[in-house]
């Protein structure tokens, strides 16, 4: 019973039903071996599937466009479903994007498509929205293709500042798209006197309801600031465990409730921190909510300057549309439709201008369009070498508790 | 050697396997061609990266592979104190899942015994979190546990709490929060093993004139042991590795678990040695836990 099969029974006519009934059941055994052996073949492309796609979009305007942004980082319509300025170039154009909210941080988003990076092969997006620091590690690694400036006219437009960044001189691989402040943000509630320094942060009459960023370059910056140090200079190793110290310290005592990286806008709202380290656009965001109860400020001694750029990855197929994509979005009334949404700093020369007409009061906002005075306020944390990085890094989240 | 006995009698007393024939191991091909994908392949790897040495003067990131068993005693050195917590809270939520679920679990199952719609009501509420994200139910929590919230609000007018005591960003949140987020693993398989409780053995013991609570403790709670041991499991190994909550209801410093310095150390800094060595230590540490557990309580009652 155990082996071989079964004898065919005796009855000629129920032989010819048993054998049929196995026929069919063979038949349809190997079609789905055959169904087990295509997916083996596909888990054993996994490692390689972006290549295969990169061959198929070989021939340029096939598919569409594919960019991976933030979310809420570009504007939308009433009913959030479409994003009036993409749908405008799309008809334009004629290219059609594949818009995806697929950012939610720098590090997680760099440890998915690293490998892929690492083999040269595509990742299965044309344009990726990433911060200073991290732009800076994809152009060190040669992850981002160059940019043929002449078919991007409107970059011209870039705000004199972010022209010139020490990650990419002359910007060949990148181009900014928003750009934000790290500053002091507080509860007007609670605080009504407001606060002026990050040191404010620390009085303890506020302890376990202030929060700083998990951001390490933001937290640090300013507290090297707060130092007297600047974070874009040439600090040394002892200027920045002195900020960490800081930190250290007051987690410690537990003046810090937590370390958060974008939750800490929920805190804020929930009474749980009345004063924070946090980021310009948010708090502008969070007081359409909550009518203007939070104020930032960029703390006396200065605050940090941080940027997404728009980059390509070496193995897109779709570079010369991605170009178009981005004189399109240097275009200064474009810009300034997308900045009315975001809050965050447009870096188009000539928005300002064209905000007026959009919105005269958005136009005059110095966290949208901000005064020379404000950027003399603002420094942009130096890039890190790869040891740098892994040091002060490794060293932060090891304090933070991780 | 009495165990080993009695699980060598319960072998004897089962009916001989059924001799498979090719049909039946082809059948088998599916479950061992998964497991070996998807469990045995990203084990070897993960033991071969918690050896791995960094390159020197590389990019972030960048590993070679080694056989540099240094990477254990420096994880542990670094990291020790987020592994014992892990196992302190995970035990903690599980003991209180335990006492929360055994009654909301009997009484499901022996109370509403017969009345089949109000059981299937309980059942359903007992599950009904599961229709919604993991992570937005934590978030939740932080709301309920909130400073300016009723809980603390209560807790504080009770003197429970200090006046300017607070409940989030505490080991108590995390412990709560794992609580309520593998309840429902503990209640569930309580449930299918009071199920079966025969109440004429209760009555009998009252005949034997036995007190409410010996009762429990003699007849009751051994004949759901398959129950609690199932439930204890289910509850303790989700837990020990969950990072949600540590992250979103903990603080920076004394509530930090495990799971949270493996995600930081992969996703943040790239250092795959270490957050591979904290992994292994955490299946190992686990199995051995577990083993000697089940072995105490008794394997042969599970099925």
């Amino acid at each position: 019973m155990s082996s071989g099969r079964r004898e065919l029974p005796g009855d000629p006519r129920v032989r010819e039903l048993v054998r049929q009934a196995r026929g069919v059941s063979r038949r349809r055994f190997l079609a789905g071996a055959a169904g087990t052996a295509g997916a083996g073949a596909l888990l054993a492309a996994c490692g390689t599937a972006g290549s295969t796609r990169a061959e198929d979009g070989g021939g340029g305007a096939g598919g569409p466009l594919r960019w991976a942004n933030w979310t809420q980082y570009l504007d939308q319509d009433e009913s959030g479903t479409s994003f009036p300025t993409l749908a405008a170039f799309e008809e334009r154009s004629g290219i059609a994007v594949d818009y995806a909210e697929d950012v939610e941080d720098n590090d997680s988003f760099y440890g998915k498509v690293s490998r892929q990076l690492e083999n040269g092969q595509d990742i299965g997006y044309d344009v990726v929205t990433l911060t200073d620091w991290m732009t800076a590690r994809w152009i060190r690694q040669e992850y981002a293709a160059e940019l043929d400036r002449s078919r991007i006219p409107n970059a011209d437009n870039i705000l004199p500042n972010l022209a010139a960044v020490d990650f990419d001189d002359g910007r060949r691989f990148s181009l900014t798209w928003q750009s934000g402040f790290a500053g002091i943000a507080w509860d007007t509630q609670a605080i009504p006197d407001g606060l002026r320094s990050v040191s404010d942060l620390w009085d303890p009459q506020y302890k376990g309801r202030v929060e700083v960023l998990s951001e390490m370059r933001d937290t640090i910056g300013l507290i090297m600031l707060e130092n007297g140090t600047d974070p874009a200079g040439d600090w040394s190793t002892d200027d920045w465990f002195d900020a960490l110290d800081v930190v250290q310290r007051h987690l410690d005592d537990g003046q810090i409730r937590q370390v958060r990286g974008n939750s800490y806008v929920q805190d804020l709202a929930s009474g749980d921190a009345v004063a924070c380290i946090a980021w310009s656009g948010d708090i502008t965001s969070l007081n359409y909510e909550y009518d203007g109860r939070f104020a930032f400020a960029i703390p006396d001694a200065g605050g940090t300057l941080w940027s997404d750029n728009l980059m390509v990855p070496r193995a897109s197929p779709r570079r010369a549309q991605a170009e178009e994509l981005f004189d399109y979005y240097y275009d200064p009334q474009v810009a300034a439709e997308v900045a009315a949404w975001v809050n965050y700093i447009t870096p188009v020369q000539g928005a300002q201008e064209a905000m007026a007409s959009i919105d005269p009061e958005l136009a005059e906002d110095p966290m949208i369009f901000p005064t020379e005075e404000i950027l003399s306020q603002v420094r942009v944390f130096r890039t890190l070498t790869p040891a740098e990085e892994e040091r002060y890094n490794g060293q932060f989240l090891t304090a933070i508790g991780a | 050697m009495l165990r080993r006995s009695r699980a060598g009698t319960a072998l004897a007393g089962q009916p001989p396997a059924p001799a498979g024939g090719r049909g039946a191991r082809r059948l088998l091909v599916p479950g061992v061609l998964y497991l070996g994908v998807f469990f045995v392949l990203p084990v070897g790897t993960l033991l071969a990266t918690s050896l791995y040495a960094p390159v020197p003067g590389g990019e972030l990131g960048q590993y070679t592979p080694a056989l540099r068993w240094q990477n254990y005693p420096e994880a542990l050195g670094a990291f020790w104190p987020q592994l014992v917590r892990s196992f302190a809270f995970a035990g903690a939520a599980t003991v209180v899942a335990l006492v929360v679920g055994y009654p909301m679990a009997y009484v499901i199952a022996v109370r509403a015994r017969g009345r089949r719609t109000l059981q299937g009501l309980l059942v359903v509420l007992v599950v009904a979190p599961f229709f919604t994200s993991f992570i937005l139910r934590t978030i939740a929590w932080k709301q309920i546990l909130a400073d300016g919230g009723a809980v603390v609000g209560a807790l504080r007018w009770l003197h429970v709490l200090p006046p300017d005591g607070r409940v989030s960003a505490t080991s108590a949140a995390v412990v709560v929060g794992l609580t309520y987020s593998f309840l429902p693993f503990m209640v569930l398989p309580l449930f299918a093993a009071l199920e079966r409780l025969d109440p004429r053995l209760l009555e009998a013991g009252a005949d034997l004139y036995a007190a409410p609570a010996t009762t429990f403790r003699r007849v009751t709670l051994p004949l759901s042991m398959p129950g609690v041991v199932a439930g204890t499991l289910l509850t303790f190994i989700p837990a020990v590795g969950d990072y949600v909550n540590s992250s979103l209801l903990g603080n920076s410093t004394t509530t930090v678990m495990i799971g949270q310095v493996v995600d930081a150390r992969f996703f943040r800094l790239l250092d795959y040695p270490t957050a591979a060595v904290l992994s292994v230590v955490l299946m190992v540490t686990i199995l051995v836990l577990v083993t000697a557990y089940v072995r105490r309580a008794g394997t042969e009652d599970l099925v």
